[in-house]
């Protein structure tokens, strides 16, 4: 301490290869989700790129995406929800049964579905969060009650099909407002472009802000390569996207979501806090954070979220059937490890998890374009959760 | 097993005649060790470093075969340290200096090799599994088996041997959560017994016990005395010790103050205490001019139960006055219910069943948990900041604003900007050793870890700051900035408590010490006239008293 320039002199030292090493988990990921998308492209002759396929891959993975929001935050408190994948098919089953035998308008029926699924979040938060049941054995119990009552819900058979306005939901796009006719949907388009450009502006005033405080920023080259290419690739998908039949709905829902929860996870008081308790929940508890409630909440929030994401799933299919949302549960934990949550809590970003769930979807839908059969697909994308928490195990150690 | 071993060690029989007709003041007959005979047992040279904290060094030992040999020492004094690196806790090569055991060098590389050769030590914590039987626990490494299987007739037989060793009529069957503490530490010591004990190694044996059972356990060590089975005690117990160690070693900082002979004249308590304690208190602590006002905090009859034997109460109708600007310290034993007062107050965070007020300025407040605690002024400074204090991966920026995120956020947003500045000032102001404030807490040294700590309260603004072992596990300049920190505190006319087991700390730096034991305010003593003396007095008569 009796050194002032070793106070001085150390943060410009760090600067580089500090930066590097801090946000190379990120970085990491999307350089990883650019290369499976660039070898699948390469092995699938651009088909995995065609705008029909990639509004697919967008569609198919709504439901994972928009599970895997709520389910980062309860990994990161230190928690698991096995109960997703069966909460989200009762969801879907409830909300079936609301729209076509008793003919409940579907706003309606959505809104019920997800109170309900916001009931059944607290029901399970209060058992995790209040009297201390490990979340694995309640969520492993929820699992299997709310599988066992969507069977009971629609009868063992399946229901359907919705009103069109409900379809839309999954499978109705945004108007065109410009151009009429002609295959290019200038407006989807445009707001992908205006999008891409929201998110260069904006990270260009954050550095600004940064650097006029001396905050710790990365270096030039890094940041303008970096907004060169999430510039480039949105722009790239607004096209492929607008070259087909435009924007889905589903993806404006979870582009809404995701920016929301980028923002509540990262800039917000609850957000910091819900890292804390995950972190050292004792020590958050000292500092006079209300653990057991924050617990509570988001369970209450996935519930709302897997909700949605069995309405989401149900409008797709077009239908309720018992069969739905099995399995679910694991593709979004994947999501969610793969993305860069530590097991242990405390640790995880929603872009992470976002990108983890896109890194599922590309091999999903690469691989059965080459026409690799089920089976050894399952094999490839063990072995890819494995691997990915191996690396980051590792970086941390290091 | 016991019986065997006496065989081998029968010289301390033959001197047990001689002894029963010397009318001794203790009546316990001392089997006097015999002179000339090579020790069991001795430590030569032992010196032990965690990182840049020594905890031994150059600790010469030695234990007679057949006798009490009583360990004494302050909280930290390396009394611990020293029977780890004797059971091979630390193994062969982490430490300095050699182990003669039986008249041979020994290299333990873990607990199993001590223990081959009948070294047995029983911890402080007992380490039985509650939901296992007594015959479970004893045998849990060593089962009696046929082919693998355990054979649990033969088991159940030598557990009644061995409990009846130890004057238990327990049942075998019987599970440990069944049987009170007392009775634990007698399971302890037959699972001692099982494993054919030259020399017993007892951690504080007495500590958690009433006295009836101490009695019943000092009673039993004079038994195993009697059968030729060497023990080593550690204890705070001085009464116990003087009654009956035939020799007593007092260790300080880490060294070898010297050893005491119990058959060579009366010991005197006062002179184990002044032995224990001695040491220069020069410039280590940073001078300070109090300026003290009025009475800032009130504690009035503060009561706590153990949060799971309900029955304990720990903190017992404790009352006490801070005044603005003054450093009050408390004193006292391990267990003393120092740490447990503390976190009872602040917000609850320990314990049930609290009763009590406190008052800020005279305005009594709502202390029901920790936010409202930290709303209404406190600020407590836990004594395990690994655990309960820092969110280690974290970066300091975060921790630091982690009690107080209301200060550096509008509508619940966080602005990060302002969040760097609060970090970096405290950074600045405790000299907070890092590259920035976007460094982990957890890659920080012992004393800037503290220090993150105590500029997350400070940021709090309290009124009251309650310090528990500040200066826990680190190393002396940074203790005393910390020291500087803390007189500031004050300075500014905060109200701070400072709990530590360290005396010469308290007296360093407090102008006020109170003397806690077993949950009640025993004594309290100025500033000025506090000496280690003093203060180890209060507690000792209280023990005497209770006896």
């Amino acid at each position: 301490m009796s050194n002032p320039s070793n106070t001085t002199a150390a943060p410009q030292q760090q600067r580089g290869t500090g930066f590097w090493k801090e946000n190379l988990r990120e970085y990491g990921m999307l350089i990883s989700l650019l290369a499976i998308v660039l070898i699948f492209a390469y092995l699938t002759n651009g088909v995995i790129l065609r705008p029909l396929n990639l509004t697919n891959i967008i569609l198919q993975n709504s439901y994972v995406v928009i599970m895997a929001l709520g389910m980062l935050m309860i990994i990161v408190t230190g928690h698991i929800d096995l109960s997703v994948g069966s909460v989200a098919g009762f969801i879907g089953g409830f909300g079936a049964v609301l729209m076509v035998p008793y003919h409940i308008n579907f706003a309606v029926a959505g809104m019920i579905c997800l109170i309900l699924g916001g009931i059944i979040g607290a029901a399970q938060g209060y058992f995790i969060a209040y009297l201390k049941i490990p979340s694995f054995i309640v969520t492993l119990a929820g699992m299997l009650v709310f599988r066992g009552l969507m069977i009971t819900v629609l009868g063992s058979q399946a229901i359907g099909p919705f009103d069109a306005s409900f379809q839309k939901l999954s499978s109705g796009f945004i108007p065109e407002l410009i151009s009429s006719e002609g295959s290019f949907y200038v407006t989807s388009f445009i707001i992908g472009i205006l999008l891409a450009v929201f998110l260069v502006w904006q990270s260009f005033q954050t550095r600004v802000r940064h650097l006029s405080h001396g905050v710790e920023t990365e270096p030039f080259a890094l940041f303008i390569g970096k907004n060169v290419v999430v510039f480039g690739i949105i722009a790239y998908i607004a096209y492929l996207i607008s070259s087909y039949r435009g924007m889905p709905n589903v993806l404006i829902i979870m582009g809404v979501l995701i920016a929301a929860y980028a923002f509540f996870t990262n800039r917000t008081v609850i957000g910091r806090q819900i890292y804390a308790v995950g972190g050292n929940a004792k020590a958050a508890e000292l500092s006079g954070i209300k653990t057991q409630r924050l617990v509570f909440w988001t369970f209450v929030n996935m519930g709302v979220l897997a909700a949605l994401a069995g309405l989401v799933v149900a409008a797709r299919l077009n239908s309720a059937t018992p069969k739905a949302g099995t399995g679910f549960e694991l593709d979004v934990i994947a999501a969610c490890f793969i993305g860069g949550a530590s097991a242990y809590g405390g640790v995880g970003k929603v872009t992470g998890a976002v990108i983890g769930a896109f890194l599922m979807g590309v091999m999903n839908n690469g691989m059965s374009i080459l026409g690799i059969g089920i089976d050894l697909q399952q094999v490839i994308k063990g072995l890819v959760l494995l691997g990915a928490v191996c690396v980051d195990v590792y970086n941390q150690r290091r | 097993m016991v019986g065997v071993r006496g065989g081998k060690t029968a010289a301390p029989f033959s001197y047990l005649g001689a002894v029963m007709l010397d009318p001794a003041p203790n009546t316990v007959p001392h089997p006097v060790p015999p002179a000339g005979k090579p020790p069991i047992l001795e430590m030569r040279g032992i010196s032990k470093s965690f990182g840049a904290v020594k905890a031994l060094s150059d600790v010469s030992f030695a234990v007679q075969e057949g006798e009490i040999h009583a360990l004494v020492g302050e909280n930290g004094a390396g009394k611990s340290t020293l029977m780890k690196v004797l059971s091979g806790v630390y193994p062969h090569g982490s430490y300095e200096g050699s182990i003669l055991f039986g008249g041979e060098e020994r290299h333990f590389r873990d607990i199993n090799d001590s223990e081959k050769l009948g070294i047995i030590i029983i911890h402080q914590e007992l380490a039985l599994i509650p939901l296992m039987s007594i015959a479970e626990n004893i045998f849990l490494h060593n089962a009696p088996s046929k082919f693998g299987i355990i054979d649990r007739d033969e088991r159940r037989r030598r557990t009644k041997a061995l409990l009846e060793k130890v004057g238990l009529s327990e049942p075998p069957e019987m599970l440990i959560t069944n049987i009170g503490v007392g009775k634990q530490q007698m399971v302890e010591i037959a699972k001692a017994l099982s494993k054919d004990v030259r020399l017993l190694i007892l951690d504080e044996p007495t500590a958690s016990l009433n006295e009836t059972d101490s009695a019943a356990l000092l009673e039993l060590l004079k038994e195993f005395r009697r059968r030729g089975i060497t023990s080593i005690m550690i204890s705070h117990k001085l009464n116990e010790i003087t009654e009956i160690a035939d020799r007593i070693t007092v260790l300080r900082d880490g060294r070898t103050v010297g050893t005491m002979d119990c058959h060579a004249g009366p010991v005197d308590e006062d002179e184990i205490v002044r032995r224990m304690v001695d040491r220069d208190l020069d410039s280590r602590y940073p001078k300070r001019d109090p300026k003290i006002g009025d009475v800032v905090f009130e504690v009035e009859n503060w009561s706590a139960y153990h949060p799971l034997h309900s029955d304990r109460q720990v903190v017992k109708n404790v009352s006490m006055k801070v005044r603005a600007g003054e450093i009050v310290g408390i004193s006292g034993l391990m267990g003393a219910g120092r740490t447990e007062f503390a976190m009872s107050l602040f917000g609850r965070s320990w314990g049930r069943h609290i009763t009590g007020t406190a008052k800020l300025h005279g305005r009594e407040l709502d202390l029901s948990d920790v936010h409202k605690a930290i709303k209404a002024g406190l600020a407590y400074v836990t004594e395990d900041r690994k655990q309960l204090g820092l969110v280690l991966a974290e970066d300091i920026r975060k921790n630091i604003s982690l009690a107080h995120l209301g200060g550096v956020s509008s509508r619940g947003v966080i602005d990060d900007i302002a969040e760097m500045k609060v970090a970096q000032e405290f950074r600045g102001r405790m000299r907070i050793r890092s590259h920035n404030v976007y460094q982990e807490t957890g890659k920080l040294s012992g004393g800037n870890q503290q220090k993150v700590v105590l500029s997350k309260w400070l940021f709090t603004g309290p009124e009251v700051l309650i310090l528990d072992e500040p200066t826990r596990g680190i190393d002396v300049g940074a203790k005393y900035e910390i020291y500087t920190i803390i007189n500031e505190l004050a300075d500014a006319g905060k109200a701070v408590i400072v709990i530590s087991s360290e005396m010469p700390e308290l007296i360093g730096i407090c102008d006020r010490i109170m003397v806690m034991h077993e949950g009640e305010f025993v004594g309290e003593v100025a500033g000025e006239q506090a000496t280690q003396e003093n203060i180890m007095r209060a507690i000792m008569r209280r023990k005497v008293r209770e006896q």
